[in-house]
């Protein structure tokens, strides 16, 4: 497969009243053509203004590139002047955000909201433009898309207004789709649709898309490759089998364990969660970031940052679990449990 | 949209006719009448009263001016005798009107832009002289600004004249004097404003689909900074034509301030409720111009019409 994005040891500050806030620390990860990457990790962890950065998006100042990369087709977005990342955004890389219902501009229409990147980016006169944006409307399954055009958003609910913003976003055929927590602000029935709608328009359009979410849940169905941020660096990286069913890392196998299943039986009947709070990125620890609230954290956790030990093919844990001296701990997440119940029983039979 | 309208005068004419009411009562309870003058002999004091119908009862008095005035007859006045009440407005209202509505475009467009500037520049130079610019607005009076306006730009640059006449070009000083305070104001909240539209998420949807500034800032900041302003626009404009009074004495405009003024002091009762009312349906007006504006310019406000609220 084609790289078409190559993040090389992105460094991304924000300089505040207070101080440096470290928002990411020498990130680095690929995309390929055609793929969905997930980037999962809770609240604070770097993931958005990572994904943000991507079409420079972060408000300059205060966010600062300190150090690193973003070549998209071997070109650095980040030497780019704003008259060139201009000319990106909305064209070669689309972004949808969080939440729809104040994404929209309420004073537009939705019709001219799509049109606009439309009339930016490839000069089309304004007839050819809304006869792009009406097929656009009917791709993302908008019923009466003729009637709809002319409407505000106020008129759209929360789940038709995500597929306006698909719409926007997808409108001149961008070769990466940045979606950044499409699914959290909408109703668990809308989710599934958005997301089989996104599946589906990628297969159509031939779009990488780069998925931003702290659900689990929403990345099992929908992404090939996961990167688990935290505390602003990459802690795990690997397939979606890899991540879910052989993670190495100590911060995966506690998001994992906090995804309410209904399948797996648990005998006090609680969500299980994981303890304590992130680190402070205006001193981030000189070690790993999760050891204050890691289980089996040694002594060398709380030193060293561990390197990105190879745990598997393109597999990648940040974690000192998996140097050859470190005690042999076991994935003890249910599902890693589940699985191999299965196989063991698989084996009997 | 017309049933809106409609009802909306309806309330208006209600509205009139409760501060008709009510002035009409506030005056008669101050305690002397226009013929107090000591120098009056009582006999033709009373003769005066008889002529202008004072020595009825007041609730006689009362229906006898609402008749008149829903006539449209708002009646002569004491003090300009052989005047009626109608052709003073008439004659003197344009001109505080000319003043009046120059004043407003210049402190809309003017506050505006300022405002803007401001934002875009949130924290830099920019922004803080405009600052200073809306301070100096804000606490000099016209009493002041007027005079050093009419110094500067008229008598030692000699740019502008300092009394109006015909001339479009001499209502420029008193019209700038008369929208200073009200450019500060509008320049502060339009500051506000966009600062506020400039950290909505659509903003960033704008962004993100490579719109440059200049185009987020007219196609989705502007309309959408500029409810709070369209809001203060309708008591703005009736305080702009009403409280010319500084300014038109200042520049030697014989506008309908004066009169405001004035004809309270001399009791000239036809001349107070007809001003009054003048004033209080131009307010009316502006108000619900300004409640029809809002559904032009804010979809989710539009009343009636396909799938409004």
């Amino acid at each position: 497969m084609k790289k078409i994005l190559e993040v090389k040891n992105l460094e991304v500050s924000f300089d505040t009243y207070a101080g440096e806030v470290q928002a990411v620390r020498d990130v680095s990860f690929d995309l390929y053509e055609g793929e969905t990457l997930a980037i999962v990790g809770e609240s604070g962890s770097g993931k958005s203004v990572t994904a943000k950065s991507l079409i420079r998006l972060n408000p300059e100042p205060p966010a600062r590139y300190k150090a690193g990369e973003i070549l998209l087709h071997g070109e650095n977005i980040l030497d780019k002047k704003e008259k060139e990342m201009q000319k990106i955004r909305g064209s070669k890389i689309g972004m949808i955000f969080q939440d729809p219902m104040t994404s929209l501009n309420p004073t537009m229409t939705v019709g001219k909201q799509i049109m606009e990147a439309l009339m930016k980016h490839q000069k089309v006169a304004k007839s050819e433009a809304r006869k792009v944006a009406l097929e656009m409307l009917r791709m993302v399954q908008i019923p009466n898309p003729e009637k709809r055009f002319d409407e505000y958003p106020h008129q759209f609910s929360g789940g038709m207004r995500q597929r306006v913003m698909i719409a926007i976003a997808l409108v001149c055929n961008p070769q990466i789709l940045i979606a950044d927590e499409p699914t959290t602000a909408l109703d668990v029935t809308i989710q599934a649709q958005i997301l089989d709608l996104m599946k589906n328009l990628q297969e159509k359009i031939k779009t990488s898309i780069i998925l931003i979410t702290h659900d689990l849940g929403v990345v099992a169905h929908s992404a090939q490759r996961i990167i688990v941020m935290y505390g602003g660096k990459i802690v795990e990286s690997g397939t979606t089998d890899q991540i879910f069913y052989k993670s190495r890392h100590p911060y995966t196998w506690g998001l994992l364990n906090s995804v309410p299943r209904l399948d797996i039986h648990k005998e006090d009947g609680r969500l299980d969660s994981i303890e304590g709070t992130p680190p402070d990125l205006f001193a981030p620890p000189q070690g790993c970031p999760f050891a204050d609230r890691c289980e089996y954290a040694m002594e060398i956790c709380r030193k060293k940052m561990p390197p990105q030990f190879e745990t598997g093919e393109n597999h990648h844990s940040a974690c000192w679990l998996n140097h050859e001296f470190a005690p042999k701990v076991e994935n003890p997440t249910q599902i890693a449990k589940k699985l191999q119940k299965e196989e063991v029983q698989m084996r009997e039979q | 949209m017309l049933k809106y309208i409609l009802k909306r005068l309806l309330m208006a004419l209600a509205t009139l006719w409760v501060i008709s009411t009510l002035t009409f009562v506030l005056m008669h309870a101050l305690p002397n009448d226009p013929f107090t003058d000591p120098k009056l002999k009582p006999e033709v004091r009373q003769a005066l009263r008889v002529k202008y119908g004072l020595d009825k009862p007041l609730s006689e008095q009362y229906v006898i001016y609402m008749k008149n005035l829903l006539k449209g007859d708002l009646g002569t006045s004491i003090k300009y005798p052989g005047r009626s009440v109608s052709d003073i407005i008439a004659e003197s209202f344009p001109k505080s009107f000319a003043l009046g509505w120059r004043a407003l475009i210049i402190a809309v467009i003017f506050g505006m832009l300022l405002g803007i500037i401001a934002a875009l520049n949130h924290q830099k130079t920019l922004d803080y002289l405009s600052i200073f610019i809306a301070i100096i607005g804000v606490s000099i009076p016209s009493i002041i600004l007027g005079p050093i306006l009419a110094y500067f730009f008229g008598v030692k640059l000699g740019w502008f004249p300092v009394t109006v006449d015909k001339s479009e070009i001499s209502l420029f000083l008193p019209s700038l004097t008369l929208a200073m305070s009200s450019l500060a104001t509008i320049s502060r909240l339009m500051r506000t404003t966009t600062l506020e539209v400039l950290g909505q998420d659509y903003i960033s949807t704008a962004k993100a689909k490579g719109l440059s500034k200049t185009q987020i800032v007219l196609k989705h900041v502007l309309r959408n900074a500029v409810m709070p302003i369209i809001t203060i626009l309708g008591p703005l404009f009736a305080a702009l034509i009403t409280g010319s009074i500084v300014v038109e004495k200042i520049f030697a405009v014989a506008g309908l301030g004066e009169y405001f003024v004035s004809t309270i002091t001399e009791q000239d009762y036809p001349m107070i409720m007809g001003i009054t009312i003048f004033y209080a349906a131009l307010i009316i007006l502006s108000i619900l111009v300004v409640d029809i504006m809002y559904g032009f310019i804010d979809p989710r406000l539009r009343i009636s019409g396909k799938g409004g609220e």
